[in-house]
């Protein structure tokens, strides 16, 4: 079944393989002991897996390769089995009924550290949700979305520090604070293409932190701000484990309020000018949507999302230093959004919640983490752009009269 | 004015590395059109790489000189393959999808590497041998243009030259304009266009080899992080001087260097990174296409 000049190529990929990581992987001197360690072990893992995979993946597209000439004959394209279900109110509701049901009782069923930890991944499902009004949706690759989240948190630590403000109070203007910033920043750079606009809010990232960083008077620098007061409930006192499961049905909520907002703005009038606005912008203009306003509304409201999480996560850890905003996270959040399925909600909640529990569950594999994103990320990109859950956009149907079948949708 | 002249010789140093960097950026981006993210780890890599060799030859007694050679040799080599290799791997079957795609997957490919280091060999900061020797003859200048700084800046000179020279005269050259004017076109007249892709990648990330094993051995410590900032940069030097315009890599690298040199001398060294990324935001604001680039028109 399989030929033998495949073998052959695989055995030659392995070969190039271990050549090109023969010195980082092989070779491990120490400059100061002056000794040389030689890993020849590493050398034959590599060989090994990527013969392995050499193999999978030319199976793989050969078994891709007979699906797509059987399906020659009929082409009707049936929709996804998620999609099925996410499409018909008859699964929906009850099913969403079901997972509310669930984070509802989650901090009963489950331990204070188990409840944290989900607090975290719901957090990154807010701020997945706030991105892919970003990336998703209106189609601006926006790098340095951390820099946003990093001024709400810092927002809160420093009112709370100087003005004695309140959680609640503080929650609105974080959020504002960063909306601002984005139409601040977006403002002179939405008008750049799409890859310059990458570079410059990556460098605007990078800028906040390393002021955070550096400016000591007025952000404390790198040991940070610590003692920021936890969310209060009316005045209410409330034990440690009380606080930690208050603050998870806050995220709870703002999850919730941020689902309707996201689910109620994609089929509304400015969702669907983003839509257009992502996949041809000239043809946009010409139907008389405003590009300029369009992209800052988008991009000024995804950055409120993260002032809004920035706050929150500076109310759970009671800390804020600028460690907490770098690069890293940035590309955390876009591979939630990527892994998801860009522009689809649901997708998006699995990205997050996969990307940030994952690791928490595998602490043994947490080294290898990060080299994992990135693998993944490009695998996704190569293999199956349109995410986990892709979002099957909403599109004129229209049956044939002789043969009733369903043509080709776009 | 002793340390005007330092502070000069120190920018024109910088620019040169990032040069070295933004060349292989230019280079791509001006023939397929993509931000190569992964090659800020390119340069790493091939610092890495350099560094290995050169250390272990060290230890087994070679001299100065063959080291340097050696070394050299083998991070051009190795960071070629990689290039040639990520290109192969992560951009090609991407290059008639949106183009996001390829900038995420680039952005994933740099995410990679840098891990993939950090964990075969270390997360330490590591000391990089000199390689470069004191010249007798800088002796009176010592104390303000070291002897690393004037290798480098020659080094960096011939390489433009002999860059300038494959492009402008060689068979490949001709070819890589071409795909750069028009990819379509350049099949059209014969031109095997995968190839000249495969060669711009490998070019380049010789390039950033060299500019590695340069920087590494001038700052004499390296880490699996270095790439990060130092693609940032050269990317803004691209960027600066026009992307996708080679003699505007140069420049922008050299008025990068000396921006950042004078800012750090004078105004304050904490803000270093601050005053280069907001160079780059202000330059794309005012003046998008760079200080050599074309404006781009686009058609309907």
């Amino acid at each position: 079944m399989f030929p033998l000049k495949e073998l052959k190529r695989s055995a030659l990929i392995a070969l190039w393989f271990a050549f090109l990581t023969f010195p980082i992987m092989v070779i491990k001197v120490d400059p100061i002991e002056r000794t040389v360690e030689w890993r020849w072990d590493n050398m034959f893992f590599i060989a090994l897996g990527s013969f392995v995979i050499s193999i999978l993946s030319k199976v793989y597209l050969i078994r891709k390769e007979r699906r797509a000439g059987r399906k020659k004959g009929n082409r009707s394209i049936t929709e996804p089995f998620m999609q099925r279900i996410l499409r018909e109110p008859r699964f929906l509701y009850p099913l969403s009924l079901a997972v509310l049901v669930f984070a509802l009782s989650f901090p009963y069923l489950f331990s204070t550290y188990q409840t944290n930890i989900m607090t975290t991944a719901l957090m990154y499902v807010v701020l997945g949700l706030g991105l892919n009004i970003v990336v998703g949706v209106a189609g601006l690759l926006d790098l340095g979305y951390v820099a946003f989240y990093a001024v709400g948190a810092y927002s809160y630590a420093l009112l709370n520090m100087h003005f004695n403000m309140g959680f609640w109070a503080v929650l609105p203007i974080g959020g504002l604070f960063a909306a601002f910033l984005g139409i601040l920043l977006g403002f002179p750079v939405l008008r750049l293409r799409g890859d310059y606009l990458a570079i410059v809010t990556l460098g605007f990232g990078e800028i906040i932190r390393l002021i955070l960083e550096n400016w000591n008077d007025f952000s404390q620098g790198p040991s940070g701000i610590a003692n920021i007061a936890r969310p209060g409930f009316f005045g209410m006192d409330m034990s440690f484990a009380g606080g930690i499961t208050y603050i998870y049905y806050l995220v709870v909520g703002l999850v919730i309020v941020t689902i309707f907002v996201v689910n109620r703005l994609q089929n509304s009038r400015l969702g669907r000018a983003w839509l257009a606005l992502r996949e041809d912008e000239i043809a946009c203009q010409a139907m008389g949507i405003d590009k300029t306003k369009t992209k800052l509304v988008a991009f000024s409201l995804g950055a409120f999302w993260a002032g809004l999480v920035g706050v929150i996560f500076a109310a759970k850890t009671t800390f804020v230093n600028p460690a907490s905003f770098t690069f890293l996270e940035s590309a955390i959040i876009l591979s939630i959004v990527v892994l998801g399925g860009m522009g689809s909600i649901v997708g998006v909640i699995f990205g997050a919640l996969i990307l940030i529990l994952m690791p928490e569950y595998l602490r043994a594999l947490s080294e290898y983490r990060m080299l994992a994103f990135g693998g993944i990320l490009v695998v996704m990109m190569v293999f199956r752009p349109e995410g986990l859950i892709s979002n099957v956009r909403r599109s004129y149907q229209f049956k044939k009269q002789s043969s009733g079948q369903a043509s080709d949708r776009s | 004015m002793d340390y005007f002249i330092e502070l000069f010789f120190g920018g024109l140093t910088r620019g040169s590395i990032y040069a070295l960097i933004a060349l292989g950026y230019t280079m791509v981006y001006g023939i397929i059109g993509l931000i190569n993210f992964a090659h800020g780890e390119i340069y790493m890599i091939g610092a890495f790489t350099s560094f290995i060799v050169a250390t272990v030859l060290s230890i087994y007694g070679f001299p100065v000189l063959a080291i340097v050679v050696i070394a050299g040799l083998a991070a051009a080599v190795w960071s070629a393959s990689y290039g040639f290799t990520i290109e192969k791997l992560a951009y090609r079957p991407l290059r008639k999808a949106p183009r996001l795609a390829p900038l995420i997957s680039a952005i994933g490919m740099s995410i990679f590497l840098q891990n993939y280091v950090l964990l075969a060999q270390t997360s330490d900061f590591l000391p990089f041998p000199a390689l470069i020797p004191e010249f007798a003859f800088m002796e009176p200048v010592a104390h303000i243009v070291g002897s690393s700084d004037l290798v480098i800046l020659v080094t960096t000179a011939l390489v433009m030259i002999g860059l300038t020279f494959l492009i402008k005269f060689t068979k490949i050259g001709k070819a890589m304009r071409a795909t750069a004017q028009d990819k379509t076109m350049a099949v059209l007249v014969g031109i095997n266009v995968d190839r000249v892709i495969s060669a711009t990648f490998i070019i380049g990330s010789a390039l950033a080899a060299i500019g590695g094993l340069l920087i590494a051995s001038h700052i004499g410590q390296i880490n699996f992080y270095i790439g990060f900032i130092a693609g940032i940069k050269a990317f803004t030097a691209a960027v600066l001087g026009g992307i996708g315009s080679i003699p505007g890599a140069v420049l922008g690298s050299l008025v990068l260097g000396l921006t950042e040199s004078f800012a750090t001398g004078y105004v304050s060294s904490d803000y270093e990174d601050v005053f280069a990324f907001s160079l780059l935001v202000l330059i794309l604001i005012f003046k998008p296409s760079g200080l050599l680039g074309k404006a781009e028109t686009k058609k309907v």
